[in-house]
C-alpha cells in the first residue's frame, strides 16, 4: 500500500513537472537566431565577389556550411577575427588567392569619357551609378563600396578607383603621420 | 531628480555651492598676459577663411574667385539648420577658395577663403537693432545665426541651435570661469566689455525667459568678477557667482554641477538639467550682432607663453595667420628648439602644424611655450596602478582602465567604462607619475570607434540597397516571363478560337484587292496604246485564261521559230502557270482558303494593283502612279525588244549559253 502510494506520488509529480515543461517548452520559445544573418553582419557588404560568391550573403551561407572565413578582402583581418570569434574557429591569416587587403576607394567615373554604354550600370552591386543610354554616368560616392565591379566592363576605360581621403572629422589622431608633435597634456608646475 | 530651483537658490544666496569630483590646480600663469589692455591688430597680409569653423555642416560659398567683398560680408550662406555662416574680416578681394592647412590637430587641409584686404576696411551696410525687445525671438535667433555665432568657448556648437530650446530654462549661466592655465582672454573681456556682455545676457533671457542667471567667474579673477558685479547689478535675477579656481570648473557639465548639483546625464545635454550655457565671448557676439548689426569677424586671442616677448590679448580677426600674430607679439626663437605653438591652453590645446594656420572662432590662446616650460614628453612609461587618475578624474571615469582597453583595441570593453562620457580635459594625464599622454589614447579609441560606427551603418545601407537591386532585377524577370507567357497565350488563343475568321477576312481582304486591280487593269488596258508584253499580260489577265495562254504562246512563237523545242517546253509551262495563277485569282471571291504558297507567287500581276491601288486616293497621286506605270510599261517593252534581238543573236552564236540567259530573263520578268 505504501509503495503503490509514493510511486503514485512520484508518477503524479513526473507528470505535473513535464507538462510544466512542455508548456514553458512552447511558451518560452526562444527564436534560434539563425548564424547567416549573423555572419552577413560582420561582412563588410562591398558585394565586391572577391569571395568567388555573388555577393555577401551568399558569402555567409557558404560560411555557414563550413567554407574557410579568411576569403573576403575588403573586410581584411578585422573581419576575420570577428568571424573567428563567432565561429568558433582559430583566426587563418587572409586567403591571398581572393585578393589582398586594400585602402578603402570609391568608384569615379571621368565623365567626359564617358560614352554612355550603361554596362556598370548593370555592373553595379548597390545601384550606385546614375545614367541612362546614351547619357553621360555618375557616381554616387556615398553609396559607392569601392567593390571594383564596374572597372572592368567599362568599354572606355574611363573609371578610376580614387582613394577615399580622411578629413578631420575621421581623423584617427595618428601623429606619426603629422611633422609636429603631440598635444601638451604635460605641463611642468 | 535634482536639487529643485528654491533649494538651489537659497544656497547660492549664501553663495554657497557644490562640488564636482577631481579636478586639478596646475599652475594658473595667468598674470603672464592679463596685465595689458586688449591690443588692436593692423591688417594682416591675408585672411584665410576657413568655411567651416564650427560643430556641423559649411553653408555653401556665396563667393567666387576675384570678387570684391565688404568687411562683414557673408561669404557662405545658412540654409542647411547645423550650416553656420563665415564673414570676410576685411574689405578686399578674394585671391583665392582652396584648401588650407586647418586649425585642427592634424592640420588636414580645408576649404578655406583668401581674401587679401584693400586697406580701405569697409563695412557692408549693418542693420543694428535698435530695442531688441520689440523683435521676436525667432527673428533673434535667425540674426544670431546670420552673423555666424557660434559657440566661443572651444567647442564651436552653433548657437542659434542651441537657443532654439523647447524645454523651459530655469538657470541660464554665463560661462567666465577660463579654468584652463595661461588663457586670459575671458578675463580680459570681462573687465573691458562687461557692459556689452550684459547687453548679450539681456538678449538671452529675452529670447529664453529663465528664471535665474548665473554669470560664474573662477575666484582667481577679482577684476572680472567686480566689472561683471557692477555690470548686473540692476537686475533682480543676475547673480554674480564667484566659483572657486580648479581645473575643470569651466567644462560645461562641472559648472552646472558646481552651481546646481545638477549632473547632466550621459548622452544627455543641459537643457535636460533645465540649465543653458553661454560663454561670455558669445554674450560679447551676441550683443554685437545685434545691437550693432555686425557679424562675428573678430575675437580676442591670448598670446602668451615664455617664448614671446610681449605675452598679450588681442582683437585678432578670423582668418589671420598665427605668424602675423606671433610677430605682433615678438616670437623668441631661440627660447625653443624646434618651433612649437600650442592654439588652446595646455591642457586641452594642441600643437599647430603650421604658421599658416588661420584664427578660427574657437581660438582662444597661442600658447608659444619655452623647452623648459611644457618639455616635450616622448618616454611614457608603464602603467603603475596607482589610481592618481581616477582620482583626478572630472567625471568620476577608471581612466586606467579605458587606457588599458584603448590602447590594445578592445573598444568594446573601453566602451563599458564610458569612454564616451569623457571631456578629455587631460586632468588624467596632468598627475599621471608615468607621463602617459592617456588623453591620446582615448581620442584615438573614440575616432576608431566612429569610424567603426559609420562604416557599419554604411555597410548597413549597402545591404539594403543591394538586396533591394536583388528584388528588383528578380521581380523584372518575373515580368518579362509573364508578358511573354501571356503573349504566347494570346497568339495561341487566336490561332485556335477566331483562327477561321481571321483567315475569313484575310481571304476578303485579298478578293476585294484582286477586283479592284482587274477593274485597274481594264482602264489600263482603255489607257495605253503601247504594244508590250506587258499589257499583253495585263489583257490577259483580264480576259480568260485561254486568252493568256494564246497571247503567251503567240508573243513566245516569234522566239520559238528559232529556239529549240526544249526551250518552247519551258515557256509554255511558265505561261501554263501564269494562267493558273490568274484563273485563281478571278476566282478567289468564292474560295475560303486560297493556299498562301500561291498567293506569294502571283507577284507579276499583283505588281500591278498595288501601284493602282492609289488611283482610288487623291488625283495626284494616281496621276503619278499612271506614269509610275507608263515607265513599267515602256521598260517592259524594251525588254521584250532586247529578248527579241538575242534570240536573233543567239542563233548565230552558242545555243545553250543564249537558252540559259533566256530562262535568267524569263525569270527576271517574271519577278518584275
Amino acid at each position: 500500500m505504501f509503495t503503490f502510494g509514493s510511486l503514485l506520488i512520484v508518477a503524479l509529480l513526473a507528470l505535473v513537472f513535464g507538462a510544466i515543461l512542455g508548456f514553458a517548452a512552447i511558451r518560452f520559445k526562444v527564436e534560434g537566431d539563425p548564424l547567416v544573418e549573423q555572419i552577413d553582419a560582420i561582412l563588410p557588404q562591398t558585394q565586391c565577389g572577391q569571395c568567388g560568391y555573388p555577393g555577401c550573403k551568399p558569402y555567409a551561407e557558404a560560411i555557414a556550411n563550413g567554407d574557410d572565413i579568411n576569403k573576403c578582402p575588403p573586410g581584411g583581418e578585422a573581419t576575420i577575427k570577428e568571424l573567428a570569434d563567432l565561429m568558433g574557429v582559430e583566426a587563418k591569416p587572409l586567403d591571398a588567392a581572393h585578393g589582398v587587403e586594400d585602402i578603402k576607394k570609391v568608384a569615379f567615373i571621368r565623365e567626359d569619357e564617358c560614352i554612355g554604354c550603361t554596362k556598370c550600370i548593370q555592373a553595379c552591386p548597390v545601384d550606385a551609378i546614375i545614367g541612362a543610354a546614351k547619357q553621360m554616368h555618375t557616381i554616387i560616392t556615398d553609396e559607392c563600396t569601392g567593390c571594383d565591379l564596374c572597372v572592368d566592363p567599362c568599354p572606355v576605360d574611363c573609371i578610376d578607383m580614387i582613394p577615399v581621403e580622411v578629413d578631420a572629422s575621421h581623423w584617427e589622431w595618428n601623429f606619426s603621420k603629422v611633422p609636429v608633435g603631440d598635444i601638451p597634456i604635460k605641463q611642468v608646475s | 531628480m535634482f536639487a529643485d530651483y528654491d533649494q538651489i537658490m537659497e544656497r547660492l544666496s549664501v553663495n554657497q555651492l557644490w562640488d564636482f569630483p577631481g579636478g586639478v590646480h596646475p599652475e594658473q600663469k595667468k598674470s603672464l598676459s592679463n596685465q595689458h589692455n586688449i591690443e588692436a591688430m593692423p591688417l594682416a597680409s591675408a585672411y584665410y577663411v576657413p568655411v567651416k569653423q564650427h560643430i556641423g555642416v559649411h553653408g555653401e560659398l556665396l563667393v567666387e574667385v576675384g570678387d570684391h567683398v565688404l568687411k562683414g560680408q557673408a561669404l557662405t550662406n545658412n540654409e542647411q539648420s547645423m550650416a553656420v555662416p563665415v564673414h570676410a574680416p576685411s574689405s578686399g578681394t578674394v585671391t583665392n577658395i582652396a584648401e588650407h592647412v586647418s586649425a585642427h590637430p592634424s592640420g588636414i587641409p580645408e576649404l578655406t577663403v583668401t581674401i587679401e584686404p584693400d586697406g580701405q576696411d569697409q563695412w557692408i551696410s549693418l542693420k543694428p537693432v535698435p530695442d531688441f525687445t520689440k523683435v521676436a525671438s525667432v527673428d533673434l535667433i535667425n540674426m544670431i545665426c546670420e552673423a555666424g555665432i557660434s559657440g566661443l568657448g572651444g567647442a564651436g556648437f552653433p548657437t542659434h541651435i542651441k537657443t532654439t530650446s523647447v524645454q523651459p530654462t530655469e538657470f541660464l549661466i554665463i560661462n567666465g570661469i577660463e579654468c584652463e592655465p595661461y588663457i586670459s582672454s575671458d578675463d580680459r573681456l570681462m573687465r573691458e566689455h562687461a557692459w556689452q556682455i550684459r547687453q548679450g545676457i539681456d538678449i538671452l533671457v529675452h529670447i529664453l525667459q529663465p528664471k535665474q542667471v548665473l554669470v560664474a567667474v573662477e575666484d582667481n579673477k577679482p577684476e572680472a568678477l567686480e566689472t561683471m558685479a557692477i555690470a548686473c547689478q540692476q537686475k533682480d535675477n543676475y547673480q554674480v557667482v564667484s566659483v572657486p579656481t580648479k581645473y575643470p570648473a569651466g567644462g560645461e557639465k562641472q559648472l552646472i554641477q558646481v552651481l546646481t548639483s545638477r549632473e547632466v546625464p550621459a548622452n544627455g545635454l543641459p537643457s535636460d538639467v533645465a540649465c543653458i550655457m553661454y560663454n561670455v565671448g558669445t554674450c560679447y557676439a551676441i550683443a554685437d550682432a545685434i545691437v550693432e548689426g555686425k557679424p562675428l569677424i573678430k575675437r580676442v586671442v591670448t598670446i602668451t607663453g615664455e617664448a614671446v616677448q610681449t605675452p598679450k590679448n588681442v582683437w585678432a580677426r578670423l582668418g589671420t595667420p598665427v605668424e602675423e600674430l606671433l610677430e605682433s607679439a615678438g616670437y623668441l626663437a631661440n627660447k625653443q628648439k624646434e618651433a612649437r605653438v600650442v592654439m588652446g591652453g595646455p591642457m586641452m590645446g594642441f600643437a599647430i602644424t603650421s604658421t599658416k594656420t588661420p584664427v578660427v572662432k574657437i581660438t582662444n590662446c597661442l600658447l608659444v611655450p619655452s623647452d623648459e616650460e611644457l618639455p616635450h614628453i616622448d618616454d611614457e612609461r608603464a602603467c603603475i596602478r596607482c589610481s592618481a587618475c581616477a582620482d583626478a578624474c572630472p567625471v568620476s571615469l577608471l581612466p586606467q582602465q579605458m587606457f588599458w582597453y584603448s590602447k590594445a583595441k578592445e573598444l568594446d570593453k573601453a566602451q563599458e567604462y564610458h569612454l564616451f562620457d569623457c571631456i578629455e580635459c587631460g586632468a588624467c594625464a596632468y598627475v599621471c607619475p608615468s607621463e602617459i599622454p592617456l588623453v591620446h589614447y582615448y581620442r584615438q579609441a573614440k575616432a576608431d570607434i566612429r569610424n567603426q560606427q559609420e562604416e557599419k551603418a554604411k555597410s548597413e545601407k549597402a545591404k539594403i540597397r543591394f538586396e533591394a537591386r536583388k528584388a528588383r532585377l528578380q521581380r523584372e524577370k518575373e515580368e518579362r516571363e509573364e508578358k511573354h507567357r501571356l503573349a504566347a497565350e494570346a497568339r495561341k488563343s487566336s490561332m485556335t478560337k477566331d483562327g477561321g475568321a481571321a483567315k475569313d477576312k484575310i481571304a476578303a481582304a485579298l478578293a476585294r484587292a484582286k477586283a479592284k486591280k482587274e477593274a485597274l487593269a481594264k482602264q489600263a488596258v482603255a489607257d495605253t496604246t503601247t504594244p508590250s508584253e506587258k499589257t499583253t499580260n495585263e489583257t490577259s489577265a483580264r480576259s480568260t485564261n485561254q486568252a493568256t495562254v494564246s497571247t503567251e504562246q503567240t508573243s513566245k512563237q516569234t522566239k520559238q521559230d528559232k529556239d529549240s523545242d526544249k526551250k518552247a517546253k519551258v515557256a509554255a509551262a511558265i505561261a501554263k502557270a501564269k494562267a493558273k495563277k490568274t484563273k485563281q485569282a478571278a476566282g478567289v471571291v468564292d474560295e475560303t482558303s486560297a493556299p498562301s504558297s500561291k498567293k506569294k507567287k502571283n507577284s507579276p500581276i499583283t505588281k500591278i494593283p498595288e501601284d493602282t491601288n492609289e488611283s482610288e486616293v487623291p488625283a495626284a497621286e494616281s496621276e503619278k502612279a499612271k506614269a509610275a506605270e507608263l515607265k513599267k510599261k515602256r521598260v517592259a517593252a524594251a525588254l521584250a525588244k532586247a529578248k527579241a534581238k538575242k534570240a536573233r543573236e543567239a542563233k548565230a552564236a552558242k545555243q545553250k549559253q543564249t537558252e540559259a540567259a533566256e530562262a535568267n530573263n524569263n525569270q527576271g520578268e517574271e519577278n518584275n
